[in-house]
């Protein structure tokens, strides 16, 4: 470990709702450069974890510090869009949110909302035609292209969103994300529904963010599988509570990774508290 | 009329194109038709109160049951033939029961307008069926999408003629005074339609309150005017900004609510601010209203017949006989820019960053949080810009008036600006044109009609509203395309 601070730690994350525990004193770091996922069983609070990052929710305790350009930001004093605009975390979602009836083009475009806002002088100077808006447009249709070519998706970038098959919608839904220049990429579930060819050239576009885009990812999924291949570490969460954390050989041999997803019975137990 | 049986019609419609029916199906069909009109036809046809001398009687309309049944078990053969897909006989059918109630001499003149109608529907629905199947064949897409592509095309060059048609219609012979005073109407709505076409079209914030920031644009420049003796070019921003003012303030407490929620609490600000208007009698002079608006001014030439001592008038300065009509043609001018401003400003802001989140906002507003637009922002610019639009309107309005008074300002007025909106296709345009055109232009053309008048307007949006569901023009265009934005590129 070095001395600089990682791209984002989690400190001591807890999210109760009334009664109900659904994160328990969650800590983990994600560093620049790597893939993190976040495993386990339905309902172990994978998405939530999401939610209290993005700021969708408020934590009910704990830090979640998000360096950026070496400033750090308190992520749970931050509302959900600021998060998104100034502490650079951009996210995916479980159940697809792309803008159906704009264009492709248009989505990739909008992700670039707040540069073009400054470009455009918070699009008043640009209604009169003063200052850099088309230059500022011509880039963000440039960074729109290069995302387009790394999810295939040129041939179709004047046709709506809505249009397009499923798998198509999670690759653009990924470029929205990556044309912010998020600084942590969030992908809640990218391979659900997606056929085993599809799942293959998913894995390769986050093979290819991590190594060309020197930025950190962040992973849920629920199927081991998926995530072992391209993960460099693995958070593995039940009932809302970490369980394991390491490479995924250390987690995949870990007992109580095993309890947790193939059930347990009695002697399982007496195994466990042993270990 | 003769679509009385559309429940069987549904059972035998999809893959009839192969299939023939035999005359006896076709025949039970319409005779099944023909009954139940019949039973519906008695009760409502058949008996009439007459009144004869004080003396009230029970009359009997056999023949006008009798010719409307047969009428109706004829069209629903041909109906048949049409779907069948056979031509030649039902358009040959549909001539004859015009001619007939055109020349026939059937006892009373509805029938013969009936019959004559119902001649002309089949022979429409025949060549539909016609044109439809050609399209299908020939492009082998849906008739829609064709129209679609058609539309894209035709749209700037229909809008040109538009325009121009706009500009020289009080030069033309027919652009006598009551034709541009409806003309001016038409105008006042479609600027109202495009200003809220910002805010429901566009942001997706649906807003039944929208006539509350006319109101504000009215009293603004009606209040100013008569407290200091603002002019009306003074007067006109004056009331856009505080219009938008107020915009903003309705848009802080209803940020966090969409849909119907929204919908209702913008319709009690737009009450609110018309009983504000009504009982703050001291300022607005309550249900009297204020009288005596002050009259724009052609860069401070007034259209007055005898100007003040010391004052020139439009007339003398341009050396004209005085005429009524100037004014008349001025305030129509000034409707038609201000309504093309409103027009080029939201057409263009649509390509900037502001619209785009706009329209991203309506599409999804958590995915917008998550890409870093800030909602609150968006929407209140969306809520004020658009209410600025209607302030603009409403200082027009009560120019043209001379005088405003809270009952103009009432939830019919905010239901049609948004019926407007709703039927032209959200955030279309050109939509928005027709639309005015058909409900606010046609009606007040066909005032003749009296009471039939709101009954047409109820029929209009029904037919619109079952023939396209999303508006008449729904299509979409994207802001912008990779093949044009990399074309100027290069």
């Amino acid at each position: 470990m070095t001395d600089a601070p990682p791209l984002l730690r989690v400190e001591h994350l807890s999210m109760h709702f009334g009664g109900l525990v659904a994160i328990d004193d969650l800590s983990f770091d994600a560093a620049r450069g790597e893939i993190t996922a976040i495993i386990g069983p339905n309902g172990a609070g994978k998405t939530t974890v999401f939610n209290c990052l993005t700021g969708f929710y408020k934590p009910t305790v704990g830090r979640l510090t998000m360096q950026r350009d070496d400033t750090p930001w308190q992520l749970e004093q931050l509302e959900d869009y600021r998060i998104a605009r100034d502490a650079g975390v951009a996210r995916t979602f479980q159940n697809i949110r792309i803008f159906p009836q704009m264009s492709v083009l248009e989505n990739l475009i909008v992700a670039q909302h707040h540069v073009l806002m400054k470009a455009s002088g918070y699009s008043a100077l640009a209604l009169i035609g003063i200052g850099g808006y088309r230059k500022a447009e011509r880039e963000a249709v440039a960074l729109a292209r290069y995302w387009l070519e790394r999810v295939n998706l040129v041939e179709r970038a004047d046709e709506d969103a809505g249009s397009l098959s499923y798998g198509a919608q999670r690759r653009l839904e990924i470029a929205r994300a990556m044309c912010m220049r998020p600084a942590l990429l969030c992908l809640d579930e990218p391979a659900a529904g997606l056929n085993p060819r599809e799942t293959g050239e998913l894995n390769d576009l986050l093979g290819f963010i991590r190594a060309e885009h020197d930025i950190g990812l962040l992973l849920i999924e629920h199927d081991m599988g998926v995530v072992m291949g391209i993960s460099d570490k693995v958070v593995v969460l039940d009932y809302g509570r970490k369980i394991a954390d390491g490479t995924p050989e250390q987690v995949r041999n870990d007992p109580a990774v095993i309890r947790a997803y193939l059930g347990e019975e009695d002697d399982a137990v007496e195994f466990a508290g042993g270990a | 009329m003769p679509s009385t049986g559309n429940g069987t019609q549904a059972s035998i419609l999809p893959d009839s194109g192969h299939r023939r029916l035999p005359p006896g199906a076709i025949f039970k069909e319409a005779g099944l038709t023909a009954v139940v009109s019949l039973a519906l036809l008695v009760p409502f046809v058949g008996f009439k109160i007459a009144n004869r001398g004080g003396e009230q009687f029970l009359e009997t309309r056999l023949p006008e049951v009798l010719i409307a049944a047969g009428l109706i078990f004829l069209g629903r053969i041909f109906l048949i033939l049409v779907r069948e897909g056979s031509l030649a006989l039902p358009v040959a059918g549909g001539a004859v029961i015009s001619a007939i109630g055109l020349f026939a001499p059937i006892p009373s003149a509805f029938i013969q307008a009936v019959a004559f109608t119902a001649g002309l529907v089949i022979i429409v629905r025949a060549a539909f069926m016609v044109f439809a199947a050609r399209r299908r064949s020939s492009t082998g897409r849906e008739f829609g999408s064709g129209f679609a592509d058609g539309y894209r095309k035709a749209l700037p060059w229909l809008a040109s003629a538009l325009i121009v048609f706009a500009v020289i219609l009080p030069l033309m012979p027919f652009g006598e005074r009551r034709t541009i005073d409806i003309a001016i109407l038409v105008l006042t709505y479609i600027m109202l339609g495009w200003g809220l076409n910002i805010v429901v079209g566009l942001a997706g914030l649906l807003d039944l309150g929208y006539v509350a920031f006319y109101a504000v644009g009215a009293y603004s420049y009606a209040l100013l005017a008569s407290y200091f003796d603002f002019s009306f070019w003074v007067c006109l921003p004056l009331a856009g900004l505080f219009a938008g003012f107020f915009g903003i303030i309705l848009g802080f407490p209803v940020l966090r609510l969409r849909g119907d929620y929204l919908a209702i609490v913008t319709l009690g600000f737009g009450e609110m601010i018309r009983v504000i208007l009504l009982n703050w009698v001291s300022l607005t002079k309550g249900p009297d209203g204020v009288s005596g608006i002050p009259r724009p001014s052609f860069f401070g030439l007034e259209f007055k017949r005898y100007p003040a001592e010391g004052t020139e008038s439009f007339h003398q300065f341009f050396g004209l006989d005085y005429s009524s009509l100037h004014r008349v043609v001025f305030l129509y001018y000034l409707i038609l820019i201000l309504a093309l401003i409103t027009n080029f400003f939201t057409r263009r802001i649509r390509t900037l960053p502001i619209g785009r989140a706009w329209e991203a906002l309506r599409e999804d507003e958590i995915a917008c949080r998550s890409l870093g637009i800030n909602p609150r922002n968006t929407k209140l610019s969306a809520f004020a810009i658009g209410a600025m639009f209607g302030g603009f309107a409403g200082a027009f309005f009560a120019t043209r008036q001379g005088f405003v008074s809270p009952e103009s300002f009432t939830f019919l007025e905010s239901a049609i600006i948004l019926a407007i909106v709703v039927l032209g296709g959200m955030g279309s345009q050109m939509g928005v044109v027709i639309a005015a055109v058909v409900l606010i232009g046609l009606p007040e053309y066909i005032r003749d009609l009296q009471e039939y008048r709101m009954l047409a307007f109820g029929a209009g949006m029904v037919l619109i509203m079952s023939w396209r569901p999303r508006g008449l023009l729904s299509q979409r265009d994207p802001t912008i395309s990779l093949a044009r934005a990399e074309g100027k590129t290069s």
